[in-house]
């Protein structure tokens, strides 16, 4: 019953992964790049929430009404004045600046945070769950996770196939010079494109911080597990991410199962194996 | 018309007799320097290679890796392999750690060249995750707690602590300004032309027959063995290994790249500027820690945003000096032409 048990939790933690990975997928998909800062942003929102929380003493849910306007606004700000300078045929620049965006945001949190590792308090949500089977409990904290990862791509999906800012970023993404003579103001798209990758951001770091401590350096990690999440799914499907998260959940318990020294070492193992037998992913975009 | 086509110019030439007569004197160095001394200028030594060594991947051959630590700590792990359980001269874990770590990169680009530019960087780095998770796992090599270098081993290389010294700041010498020429060499030659032909355009150097996976692999597979060589020498100069310290990505890659961005990224003289500068920063700005590392990322990107070939390509496009000259530019002999000209006009006198 462990390994059953293991294997669900495993599941539901893949939908946190997924919040890490869809963030970065969008982007990727807009505008070719990888932002290297993207764990550093996610570990970011988390600090934001704890301080707002501090300040108003809201619920981690509810703080999302003020961390996510403040995280979009972030978010465009970013690409508008520096991004979107570094966008072009190579792929060095957006890599090394955001690369560095990541090393600058993880020193000031430590300057601001200190290096000790905090929590989001959510009471009951936290520490309550309810049994799914003799020897299965199911979290209400990681049932919502994973909730809101569906709910996220889902969302994400439907603004990028059923609206006009959604056919706006597969225009730009299609071919940018093309859209730009059709009367798109492309800057402004990625702008908007890096604004919603921030509200998942912002999302993605509240269950972070609510599930488990963090600390101003665990930004990278959270990086490589998104990542590994989109190329397990398939780069550019989006229910691939989410699939390719729960994968990922999924290899980390069955190795915490075998040894806790393995837990990380055998998600990383099966996001290699996969890339040595099915390169393009399990879900790579077309199929679903 | 008369022409020449040259390599050297008159400041290349003056350079490299300065290159020379400097190496000798930082091989004399034991002589006249300081403990202290030999101990920084063997770790800007350190620098100087891993700069020169990922400025070959990144600048020249366009593979962004994150993920260098991986073979930083591989080569550390094969020197106290090597010691502890041999019983060998750690001097030999050097060429040992290079030929180790071919084969092993080898099967790393199969995987990591799978994922595009982009993705690649991220690839190294979970590579290099992999890497510090499994030898944590190694108890054999003191697991996550890591061990320490024993004495008598150290004695292996010579008796005397001065003597060690010496010869662990000679061979950072070797490797610092064996990196560096080494890099040039090779830009020099036909791989070096291949790689100039492939970042122009990989479609059009293809189709003249360029083998591009393959200089690629050779590229950093090279890179990946001498960077082990370079971590073997590193855990030579600290007598501990760790896995976290073995496989930092701030240590042996960021600032390895903010060295090299800030520098001049695609030119052989940036690293060397810019571990200079990151040498010279760290004497006022060390003791802020984290302030430091925040001040070298904001420059590294003020730098890509402003001046993107770095503190020496602003300077070349100012002045026109190359002191390592990879290219090649054509010289019109005045003199020549002149000679020429009066003697067509004299036949057409006659």
């Amino acid at each position: 019953m462990d390994w059953v048990n293991g294997i669900v939790q495993g599941v539901l933690v893949g939908g946190l992964f997924a919040l890490f990975a869809t963030g970065l997928s969008l982007i990727f998909g807009v505008m070719k790049i990888v932002n290297i800062a993207h764990g550093d942003l996610i570990v970011a929102a988390a600090y934001l929430a704890f301080t707002i929380i501090q300040l108003s003493g809201l619920h981690p849910v509810t703080s999302l009404v003020i961390v996510i306007p403040i995280a979009t606004a972030a978010g465009y700000l970013l690409q508008t004045t520096i991004l979107n300078r570094m966008l072009g045929k190579d792929i060095l620049p957006p890599l090394l600046v955001t690369f560095g965006l990541s090393i600058i945001i993880q020193n000031v949190l430590l300057e601001i945070y200190s290096a000790d590792s905090r929590r989001l308090r959510a009471g009951l949500i936290e520490t309550g769950s309810f049994p799914l089977a003799p020897g299965i409990d199911i979290g209400y904290l990681p049932l919502m996770t994973f909730l809101a990862a569906v709910i996220v791509v889902a969302a994400l999906q439907f603004v990028f196939y059923r609206t006009e800012l959604g056919r706006a970023f597969r225009a730009v993404s299609d071919d940018p010079e093309a859209s730009q003579l059709m009367g798109l103001d492309n800057r402004r798209i990625y702008g908007f494109a890096m604004a919603l990758c921030l509200a998942v951001v912002a999302i993605a770091g509240i269950f972070l911080a609510t599930r488990a401590n963090f600390d101003p350096f665990m930004g990278p990690s959270r990086l490589i597990f998104g990542f590994e999440a989109v190329i397990i799914g398939g780069l550019g499907n989006l229910w691939g991410t989410l699939a390719g998260g729960v994968i990922l959940g999924v290899a980390q318990a069955i190795g915490a199962q075998i040894d806790p020294g393995w837990q990380l070492l055998a998600g990383h193992v099966a996001f290699l194996v996969i890339l040595a037998i099915r390169p393009q992913g399990l879900f790579p975009k077309g199929t679903s | 018309m008369m022409h020449e086509v040259t390599r050297a110019t008159t400041t290349s030439r003056i350079a490299l007799l300065g290159a020379v007569v400097l190496a000798i004197v930082l091989a004399a160095a034991p002589y006249w320097g300081s403990t202290a001394n030999l101990r920084l200028l063997g770790e800007i030594m350190v620098y100087l290679a891993l700069a020169s060594l990922w400025n070959l991947l990144a600048g020249f051959s366009g593979l962004v890796s994150i993920g260098q630590q991986a073979y930083v700590g591989f080569g550390g792990y094969v020197l106290f392999t090597i010691c502890i359980a041999l019983g060998w001269n750690p001097l030999y874990a050097i060429p040992i750690a290079g030929l180790a770590a071919a084969p092993i990169s080898v099967l790393v680009a199969l995987l990591v060249f799978r994922l595009n530019g982009a993705y690649f960087a991220i690839g190294t780095w979970v590579v290099a995750e992999v890497f510090r998770l499994g030898f944590a796992q190694m108890s054999s090599l003191g697991g996550g707690s890591g061990l320490s270098l024993p004495i008598n081993v150290m004695r292996e290389m010579a008796s005397t602590k001065a003597e060690r010294e010496a010869l662990i700041y000679w061979a950072a010498l070797a490797l610092g300004t064996g990196s560096v020429a080494i890099v040039y060499a090779l830009l020099r030659s036909r791989i070096g032309l291949a790689l100039t032909a492939i970042r122009d355009s990989e479609i059009a150097s293809s189709s003249l027959g360029v083998p591009i996976r393959s200089i690629k692999l050779f590229v950093y597979v090279a890179v990946a063995a001498a960077t082990s060589m370079i971590g073997a020498l590193i855990f030579m100069q600290k007598l501990r290994i760790a896995p976290n310290a073995a496989f930092s990505v701030t240590d042996w890659t960021a600032f390895v790249i903010f060295m090299v961005v800030i520098g001049g990224i695609g030119t052989i003289e940036g690293p060397i500027v810019g571990t200079l500068l990151y040498f010279l920063l760290r004497q006022f700005l060390a003791d802020f820690g984290s302030i430091y590392l925040i001040i070298l990322g904001g420059l590294a990107i003020v730098t890509m945003m402003v001046a993107p070939k770095g503190i020496w390509g602003f300077f070349v496009s100012r002045s026109g000096i190359s002191l390592f000259p990879v290219g090649y530019r054509v010289k019109l002999q005045d003199e020549v032409r002149v000679r020429r000209w009066k003697g067509e006009r004299a036949c057409r006198t006659q």
